[in-house]
């Protein structure tokens, strides 16, 4: 136990989760004692989707250091084939929450192999020509969901991508209509679920840093030659990086197009991919806790600032550019770095005196 | 040390989290107009930044000046909260749940299809009275009972263009162009399509577009006239609707064209020359240049208001606000009823009232929250709206 405490990753990452769990139980708690404002209730669901995305994206970006603008496509392919199997496993299974669960495995799954699929020809390209082609892929995921037709008649399932081959017989239903998206969702997402999720986008991602593929995975990241002389499998780690994160958005898609009672293709557009970028980027590149944080704080300030109204896009700007400069400025890191030194002082004393 | 100040962050967010639920539970009305005592409270949201503002601020001013007439006579009091949805599903939800917040009674939005989508989920779910302006999918009205519509479903407009141009001698050769990627645009085209077929219609091109290449529509263009067709139909908004012409004109070709509700405000349409749009036929149920007082004072209000010609968004907005107070004040629904009850008694009021607005006489609403009132066609002659029957 006592090598265990002294283990840093084990610290640091025991401190992520410890963070996550405090944070749900706190917010959970206020859910059921009905303190929490019906706003706030409903930013719990999308935040942990965000936090997922954010987290997957960093392994991706700030781990294997590949700059993918395309990540809104696999959550949108989780999030309409989720809810196309939650609507075809309406009848089968009748727990509402085991229907979620099957949903974003089945979300996650696809989005996986998509990832894979297009991972293939993707990962042999490098830097701006990756970061142009996932752009290009997010885009057509946008426009084939934008024309898929999916439904259930007394035949079974049917799907198409033009309205002229989709000919539901009577009673039939269309669960997925073209441009119209997904109207009449059930909704099933819930909070706890959402924070399932989060755990296990951690769980997984974590648990992947940590190992020795995800040192290998760094090390490309840091040099490629050097990695591929000590026996790297170069295009192998990046893809592993690149379906792993795929799977997990897919996930995250999933909790997100199952909260809302409809969903049309075009939320999955460019702008989304760049939003969870900002996520990443602002929490910091690599640093897991930094995603979950900035997350949660950038989804909810555009919508605390309503009272603005005209002005709150452009306040959301500039706290966006502040926070950049801030971070980035040499005096505030000496700042921090001195409190934190004074900090972790306290805390030595402490352990001495414990310990003594 | 790093690892030591992210959770100092961390517990700073839980913290800020807190404090903010705090605040928003103590002062749950902080951004919201101070409601008069005894205000009945209507909520809307739609696009008031974004893309699709010019309907969004539209249908907001529309209801600010029926609420300004109404609480001005005395009696029955509105209060109005306008949220921005950006004409997006997640912060439609977003904006609902802050009108909720505020403590709204009545949703008199949201202003386009796809966020109604999600906000007809929750209104059905927490039975608030939900009565769109100009949330046209059919989609809309089938989350609930208490859903309702004061404008036409997308797929009567197909209808009712199809029917059009089957019984007036238009043309023989019909093109059409459509967004394929807006729920509006499709959605007229699938039934008039249909209808089309129905009536014996020939439609010798199709051509489509999409959200992303709207910029440049001279292709479709181009295929309608080699295609040889004398009616274009246009299911789609005025902005993209003013290049259609623009580049028809440069190219000579002079068929008739043909547009929905979407098209109205073809003539403000800016860096558009309106000589243009003469002889371009559209179905609406608005025309600002309508004669009767009803129409004329609504107008010049709303010019003072805006600078602009009020189009088909604000006129349906403005009657939201009037049929809700006629169906409030016929069911006795006070500021101090819950909205579960007002909810109860304007569904009953709704499938029983007529109601004569701007946009239509004799208003009336099946049980599916459908109206009925009949397009009007309307041709741009000399820069202005004629009715044509």
């Amino acid at each position: 136990m006592k090598k265990l405490l002294k283990n840093k990753t084990f610290l640091a990452n025991s401190r992520i989760y410890l963070t996550v769990i405090v944070a749900f139980l706190v917010m959970f708690s206020l859910s059921n004692a009905g303190i929490l404002s019906s706003s706030w209730k409903g930013y719990l669901v999308p935040i942990c989707a965000y936090i997922s995305l954010a987290v997957s994206l960093n392994l991706l970006v700030g781990i294997c250091g590949e700059l993918s603008l395309g990540h809104a496509g696999f959550m949108g392919i989780g999030a309409f084939s989720g809810i196309i199997f939650a609507a075809l496993l309406k009848d089968v299974v009748v727990s509402d929450t085991l229907r979620l669960l099957l949903a974003m495995v089945g979300g996650g799954l696809l989005a996986g192999i998509v990832g894979f699929l297009i991972g293939i020809p993707v990962l042999r390209l490098r830097g701006d020509y990756l970061a142009i082609v996932t752009l290009a892929f997010g885009e057509i995921m946008k426009n084939i969901i934008g024309n898929l037709y999916a439904g259930v008649d007394e035949n079974g399932f049917h799907m198409a991508i033009t309205t002229s081959k989709m000919a539901l017989g009577e009673g039939g239903k269309y669960i997925i209509n073209g441009p119209m998206g997904a109207t009449g969702v059930q909704k099933l997402a819930t909070f706890p679920m959402g924070f399932l999720l989060v755990l296990f986008t951690l769980f997984v991602v974590l648990n992947l840093i940590n190992s020795k593929e995800g040192r290998a995975i760094k090390a490309v990241r840091d040099n490629r030659i050097a990695a591929e002389s000590v026996g790297i499998n170069v295009t192998a780690f990046r893809m592993k990086a690149f379906v792993v994160s795929a799977f997990l958005a897919g996930m995250a898609g999933v909790l997100f197009g199952l909260n809302y009672s409809s969903i049309t293709a075009t939320k999955f557009n460019f702008n989304t991919s760049i939003n969870i970028l900002v996520f990443v980027v602002l929490g910091g590149m690599g640093n897991i806790l930094g995603s979950v944080i900035s997350a949660t704080i950038l989804y909810v300030l555009p919508e605390a600032m309503r009272s603005l109204e005209d002005y709150r896009m452009i306040l959301y700007a500039v706290v966006l550019i502040l926070v950049m400069l801030f971070t980035w400025s040499p005096k505030v890191k000496e700042i921090v770095s001195v409190i934190s030194a004074k900090l972790s002082g306290i805390f030595k004393k402490k352990e001495v005196e414990t310990n003594g | 040390m790093k690892k030591l100040f992210a959770f100092v962050l961390a517990v700073m967010m839980v913290m800020s989290m807190l404090a903010g639920c705090g605040a928003s539970e103590s002062a749950p009305a902080a951004d919201a107009p101070v409601a008069e005592a005894g205000a009945i409270k209507l909520g809307m949201c739609g696009p008031l930044t974004g893309g699709a503002a010019v309907y969004g601020t539209a249908v907001q001013a529309g209801m600010e000046i029926a609420v300004e007439e109404i609480n001005a006579k005395g009696g029955l009091q509105f209060a109005l909260n306008c949220q921005d949805d950006e004409h997006d599903t997640e912060k439609a939800a977003n904006a609902y749940n802050t009108l909720k917040d505020w403590g709204m009674q009545i949703m008199a939005g949201p202003v386009t299809t796809a966020p109604s989508n999600v906000v007809a989920g929750e209104c059905a779910n927490d039975q608030i009275f939900m009565l769109t302006p100009s949330a046209s999918g059919a989609s809309v009205i089938e989350y609930g009972d208490n859903i309702f519509q004061i404008c036409f479903t997308d797929p009567n407009q197909g209808t009712a263009s199809a029917d059009y141009m089957a019984t007036h001698d238009l043309g023989t050769t019909i093109g059409v162009i459509y967004d394929s990627s807006d729920v509006y645009s499709s959605g007229i085209f699938d039934k008039f399509m249909t209808q089309a077929e129905a009536n014996g219609l020939n439609v010798a091109c199709e051509a489509s577009f999409t959200g992303d290449n709207k910029s440049d529509l001279t292709t479709q263009v181009t295929q309608c006239k080699e295609a040889g067709c004398d009616v274009v139909f246009l299911p789609f908004y005025a902005t993209e609707a003013a290049q259609v012409l623009t580049y028809a004109d440069k190219i000579g070709y002079k068929p008739v064209f043909f547009g929905c509700d979407g098209m109205d405000g073809i003539l403000t349409v800016e860096g558009f020359d309106p000589a243009l749009a003469e002889g371009l036929m559209l179905l609406t149920p608005f025309s600002a240049d309508a004669e009767d007082e009803a129409t004329k004072s609504f107008v010049a209000k709303f010019q003072e208001k805006t600078g602009i010609v009020p189009n088909q968004f604000a006129a349906d907005a403005y009657d939201v606000i009037y049929a809700l107070a006629q169906a409030c004040e016929n069911a006795g629904v006070t500021a101090d009823m819950s909205a579960t009850d007002i909810n109860a008694k304007l569904i009953e009021q709704f499938t029983s009232m007529t109601f004569d607005g701007l946009t239509g006489a004799g208003m009336t609403w099946a049980a599916t929250g459908e109206v009925s009132k009949t397009p009007m066609a309307v041709v741009i002659e000399n820069g202005v709206y004629v009715g044509v029957e």
